[in-house]
């Protein structure tokens, strides 16, 4: 099998792990312009949640369903609850203020499972299904075309899945429709009648369910869980979400998409110890071409 | 006049050196023990890098989230001018914060250019790089493993504490100064509008990306300088300097302390890392409690400890004399109505 075919399955299916992850980071910048530094530790209880789910129900597909279902139910009450207790009062205080609470957020997070009795600081393993390869064969390549893992294509078909609900939820709904007004005038928006509170409220929980479907099949891919495992993830995604334009969509799925590809043919072809290097100046390289990102609109500074 | 000038160096002069001198004469005469002297030094070392994120961040406006990567270069530089190159200790530390400092200015190029959170997330990409890279050169850094670092300020055990004590807080205290006389100089001034509005500055004939890169390699330097003295007072050090954790931890100092107000951030530095050993008796629910003071002050104190206002010891200085005065002069009224 072509490698460059394999490397690319494999890039795909990171990307649209670090793709639902950076939807959150994005959504929540667009509408509140915070930096959500909790979001990849949102991401974290999501995948504890699908590990006690998975260790409940056994790993078989109904466990994997279960998992996502309470995952998803746990992160956003989780998000509901830091949005009102922790952001919601500083709204309209300094951003760096908010920036220092989402980073307290994110450390409360963490270390309230490195605290929690039944968690506990040390890695575990994250139950998965027993891995099966489909292979496409044809005439021309008897040893097969290309190859890919269960939990490839459950990750890369879950992800699809995800972002078409999410991107019919914005464009054609009477939420998404509000959530596109808020981010773009707040004051307006509240003006016409459109419940500001609610509204922002609704894109955390968004974010959070896609952060915690995310955290389910990072941790599948990757087996291992640990309080800190959110950090490399979100990190990247937020990297992800700079990439694409942060504040647009399809910008961050773009973007995380991108940046698994990028990352995975930099493992496979230049070098694996420097590939995140690589992909950092990457994105450096495209912010100095197009300052907003890929498909962020550039605002002109009026005076 | 020349009067006032000389009593506004007088008071911050002495104030400056009874608190390098002091400090130091009781550590040696161990009054002030060892464990109480290490946790005040690193509360120096972590307002070097608390001052140094203060520049670019609050005096200069533009966020940085890579700081320590810079102080991470210092380090290792410090290390390898030291043990490979020979060169004397002292000399060795302001060479690695220059070092910084020219690293501050070729990344500073590309990036200066960017505005607000992307400015953020590209150095945060750079500490990152940094990380990495000290991660897998493994023949120069050591790779994940760290370098150890033996000097003087760890292997002497009868004066070590007291010699770190006095290089640290008196670097503390020297970049203090300068700082606060740059601030009052026409760059600073400069600086200071670029932060406060970058449009109306460059169309009063300032150049607006010529002062951000000094405010960085500023910055940068400090950085520099903070990491060359974190190396030898720990006597270890690994790639781990450079993480964003660690970036944020001095980001933090900066916004409880107050943006802009280079005491603020300093005291705040040093009220943290007391904190943090304070809170050791708590166990793991330290890591818990330290993240909850951090909302809570945002909550309810938005500007810092500090604000944008400095400390100043000169007016201190009047306002208890002015507060005397006042005493002295109700106690003469009061003679003077018994005396009718």
């Amino acid at each position: 099998m072509d490698t460059f075919l394999k490397q690319l399955i494999n890039g795909l299916s990171l990307g649209s792990i670090y793709a639902l992850i950076a939807l959150g980071y994005t959504m929540v910048y667009g509408i509140v312009k915070l930096i959500n530094f909790a979001h990849g530790d949102v991401m974290m209880i999501g995948a504890y949640t699908g590990y006690f789910v998975l260790k409940a129900f056994g790993a078989t597909p109904f466990g994997l369903f279960m998992a996502f279902i309470a995952s998803m139910v746990m992160c956003a009450i989780l998000s509901l609850v830091i949005e009102r207790c922790a952001y919601r009062p500083l709204r309209n205080a300094p951003r760096l203020n908010s920036l220092i609470t989402a980073i307290a957020v994110e450390l409360i997070l963490q270390n309230l499972m490195r605290v929690l009795p039944f968690v506990g600081p040390n890695p575990r393993e994250f139950p998965t299904m027993p891995s099966k390869v489909f292979t496409l064969r044809t005439a021309a390549y008897p040893e097969g075309l290309i190859s890919i893992s269960n939990i490839q294509l459950i990750v890369i078909i879950a992800s699809a899945v995800l972002m078409i609900v999410l991107n019919y939820v914005i464009n054609y709904t009477k939420t998404g429709k509000a959530m596109r007004a808020v981010s773009h005038d707040m004051g307006a928006s509240s003006l016409m009648g459109v419940s500001v509170n609610r509204t922002i409220a609704i894109t955390f929980v968004i974010g959070s369910v896609l952060a915690g479907a995310g955290g389910v099949l990072y941790a599948s891919a990757y087996p291992q869980i640990d309080p800190t495992m959110g950090y490399i993830p979100g990190l990247k995604a937020f990297v992800a979400a700079v990439l694409g334009g942060i504040g647009s969509v399809p910008g961050a799925m773009i973007g995380g998409v991108m940046l698994g590809v990028i990352e995975t043919m930099a493992k496979a072809y230049l070098s694996s110890q420097y590939a995140d290097a690589i992909s950092y100046s990457i994105l450096i390289i495209i912010l100095l071409v197009k300052p907003a990102g890929l498909l962020g609109k550039k605002t002109n500074v009026k005076v | 006049m020349k009067n006032k000038v000389l009593r506004n160096m007088l008071i911050p002069g002495i104030v400056a050196v009874a608190a390098v001198i002091v400090p130091a004469i009781l550590i040696e005469m161990n009054v002030i023990d060892g464990y109480t002297a290490q946790i005040i030094t690193l509360g120096g070392i972590n307002a070097i890098m608390a001052i140094s994120v203060n520049v670019i961040s609050g005096i200069t406006g533009q966020l940085s989230l890579g700081q320590a990567g810079f102080q991470a270069l210092g380090a290792y530089a410090v290390i390898l001018l030291t043990v490979n190159c020979h060169i004397p200790l002292p000399i060795s530390i302001i060479l690695s914060g220059l070092i910084a400092a020219f690293f501050g200015f070729l990344i500073g190029f590309p990036t200066l250019k960017l505005e607000g959170d992307y400015l953020a997330i590209v150095t945060l990409a750079f500490g990152e790089i940094i990380r990495i890279f000290l991660v897998n050169l493994k023949d120069v850094t050591g790779g994940p493993n760290g370098k150890q670092f033996s000097t003087i300020f760890t292997t002497s055990l009868d004066h070590g504490a007291m010699i770190s004590y006095l290089a640290i807080i008196g670097t503390l205290v020297l970049i203090i100064i300068l700082l606060q006389n740059f601030l009052r100089s026409t760059y600073g001034r400069a600086i200071l509008a670029v932060r406060e509005d970058s449009i109306a500055a460059k169309s009063n004939g300032i150049g607006v990306f010529k002062y951000k890169m000094t405010g960085f390699v500023i910055a940068s330097f400090i950085a520099g300088i903070g990491g060359a003295l974190y190396a030898p007072f720990i006597g270890f050090i690994k790639p781990d300097l450079a993480s964003f954790n660690n970036s944020i931890n001095h980001l933090i100092y900066v916004v409880l302390g107050g943006m802009g107000s280079v005491t603020g951030s300093v005291v705040a530095a040093f009220v943290l890392t007391g904190l943090q050993e304070v809170l050791r008796f708590l166990k793991d629910y330290r890591l818990l409690i330290y993240p909850l003071i951090l909302i809570f002050v945002m909550l309810f104190r938005p500007q810092g400890l500090l604000g944008m206002k400095e400390l100043s010891f000169v007016k201190t200085w009047d306002k208890l004399m002015g507060l005397f005065k006042k005493k002295a002069a109700a106690k003469i009224e009061v003679k003077g109505e018994d005396n009718e």
